[in-house]
């Protein structure tokens, strides 16, 4: 015979053992699996964002806006290959073709991978006139219209826009009062996108200065100039156009300048002018009060 | 040497396509230039990946019409001859995945190591994940981290660090899970597993002639959809099923072939899985 007491505890011991029902079981087994998606989903796009490599990267002629450019580039190479293969890229000394200007970045270049880019040291851009690499893209991540002439309806490599040119002027060394035109002979666009500033050696007293200014409007950012630099690391250097300008924002209109209205035009009608708590009064009453500055 | 008959057939096209490939950068071939993520076939009928694109979409880009039409030809192309034929004669890390399963054959190391278990629907899961972190991130997820592309995008234009992603995918299907890349998790394979659910090419077997030798299924990377070998005669209609031809290969008793999916007597067949 058991005792009650013996009974008492079995009973006990039988509601405390957990019933693992059906629903149980299906709510685990979902709440396993989501948690497992979400985990990898966060490893993922945490990669992700780490993937989207340097903003440093200069992109091919025509290029999308970065992050345009990361979402539409399928990765396929046509470009490069229409690059190294271009009718024009023959070296003049050697007549063997020269190494293609656009590299696929693999895992260890800083930017994301299987997108072209290219590195004016090792090869600048030779900005063919056909421009071979941009209508190949079947994406268009590289974007025709954005070299295509509006008025003749033909490319136009002028119309290239890969980055900007910048000057130290600290280490170039026509800033010194030596004589060096080499990048202003380097570039394709000769006497428009860098010109050549004249000005006195007040040192010397008889000698000039020769000092490369870019033209930022003409400047494609092929890179022949950074190729061109005779300084140890180049003096002149080409970067991605929205890390090496700045924007005066719409506040900032040249009144005398009929383009430059036109660009905030869109903003006429706005109010422009800044609220701070200090301009709820008028001039004069502020002028006139006291202020106290403890 | 009947014996490796499809499996020659398959190196050789796929082996074939890297060298049209790599000609294409190398010489200037333009009979396919490109990478298997976009081609371009005599510089004018686009190909371009189905799943690549999905993702692009998922990211929020503005495609051109080239690039969208080539994800359809492709999509038609394998919903067609498919049954995931992408994956076992197109696709170049399928050579490595293979080379780890020999290895283990070779090893035995399946008769050793302890069983990992892993659903083989995690692909389809991940089809998911990868088209939602695009969604979040606003760039085609799979596609920085697929070793498909990395590796024909190595043999194209150089390979770089990337290249330890393929070891590092051998040596997880070697000691880790067998098949365990291809099998489980690469949602391309996934994605070309629902393209070619209808296509027309199917292994067929005949349980008449079978001997039940089961080396079928110890060389299928897909071994549930062999589910009939020796119960039933009819076609693989599972559509994980890569079109390998290994079964066929390494079949001594014909009972197995390639057929073309009989859709007007598929009654029968239609039957037989559902009680499946």
């Amino acid at each position: 015979m058991i005792s009650k007491k013996e009974k008492d505890v079995r009973v006990k011991k039988e509601v405390n053992k957990i019933q693992i029902t059906p629903r149980r079981r299906f709510l685990t087994n979902v709440a396993q699996g989501a948690g497992l998606g979400v985990m990898g989903g966060l490893l993922w796009a945490g990669y992700a964002q780490k993937a989207k490599g340097s903003v440093l990267t200069l992109r091919p002629p025509a290029a999308l806006a970065e992050d345009d450019f990361l979402r539409t580039c399928i990765k396929c190479g046509l470009c490069a290959e229409a690059c190294l293969h271009r009718e024009s890229n023959i070296d003049k000394e050697t007549s063997k073709p020269r190494p293609a200007t656009l590299k696929m970045a693999k895992a260890q270049d800083d930017t994301m991978i299987g997108t072209p880019f290219f590195v004016p040291t090792e090869v600048p851009c030779y900005m063919c006139e056909d421009i071979p690499c941009v209508p190949v893209c079947p994406t268009g991540a590289l974007d025709e219209t954005l070299v295509t002439n509006k008025q003749s309806g033909e490319l136009d490599f002028s119309m290239m826009d890969m980055g900007i040119a910048v000057v130290d002027s600290n280490s170039c060394i026509a800033f010194w009062g030596i004589q060096c035109d080499a990048c202003y002979r380097a570039c394709p666009l000769l006497d428009e996108a860098i010109k050549l500033e004249y000005g006195r050696n007040e040192r010397t007293g008889k000698h000039a200065f020769l000092k490369p200014v870019i033209e930022m409007d003409i400047c494609t950012g092929c890179g022949l100039c950074e190729k061109a630099c005779v300084t140890e690391k180049p003096a002149i250097f080409v970067q991605p156009r929205e890390l090496a300008l700045g924007k005066p924002g719409d506040h900032y209109v040249k009144g005398w300048d009929k383009k430059d209205q036109k660009r905030v035009a869109s903003q006429t009608g706005k109010d422009m002018t800044t609220h701070a708590k200090r301009s709820e009064e008028k001039a004069a009453d502020y002028l006139n009060q006291e202020i106290s500055y403890e | 040497m009947s014996n490796y008959k499809y499996l020659i057939l398959r190196r050789m096209t796929q082996l074939s396509l890297l060298l049209l490939y790599f000609g294409a950068n190398a010489f200037g071939w333009s009979i396919l230039s490109g990478t298997i993520s976009s081609s371009s076939i005599l510089g004018t009928l686009p190909l371009s990946d189905p799943f690549a694109v999905l993702q692009m979409l998922a990211a929020g880009a503005a495609l051109s019409f080239d690039v969208l039409l080539g994800a359809v030809i492709i999509a038609l192309i394998y919903g067609v001859i498919g049954g995931r034929a992408f994956c076992s004669w197109v696709c170049p890390v399928n050579m490595v995945t293979d080379a780890a399963n020999w290895l283990r054959r070779k090893l035995y190391i399946d008769k050793i190591e302890r069983k990992v278990w892993v659903s083989r629907n995690l692909r389809y899961y991940m089809i998911v994940i990868a088209l939602i972190v695009s969604f979040i991130t606003g760039m085609a997820a799979f596609e920085i981290i697929s070793p498909i592309t990395i590796l024909n995008r190595g043999v194209i234009f150089g390979f770089g660090a990337g290249a330890g992603l393929l070891i590092a995918i051998f040596i997880f299907d070697l000691f880790v899970l067998k098949n365990g890349w291809c099998g489980h998790i690469c949602p391309l394979g996934g994605v070309h597993s629902i393209i070619g659910k209808y296509s027309l090419f199917r292994v067929k077997h005949d349980s008449e002639s079978c001997t039940l030798c089961m080396k079928c299924k110890d060389i299928c990377p897909e071994v549930q959809v062999l589910h009939m070998i020796g119960k039933r005669s009819e076609s693989v209609l599972m559509q994980e099923c890569t079109n390998c031809g290994r079964c066929v290969d390494v079949c001594d008793d014909d009972s197995l072939g390639f057929t073309i999916r009989n859709y007007i007597k598929n009654n029968q067949e239609v039957t037989n899985e559902n009680v499946n």
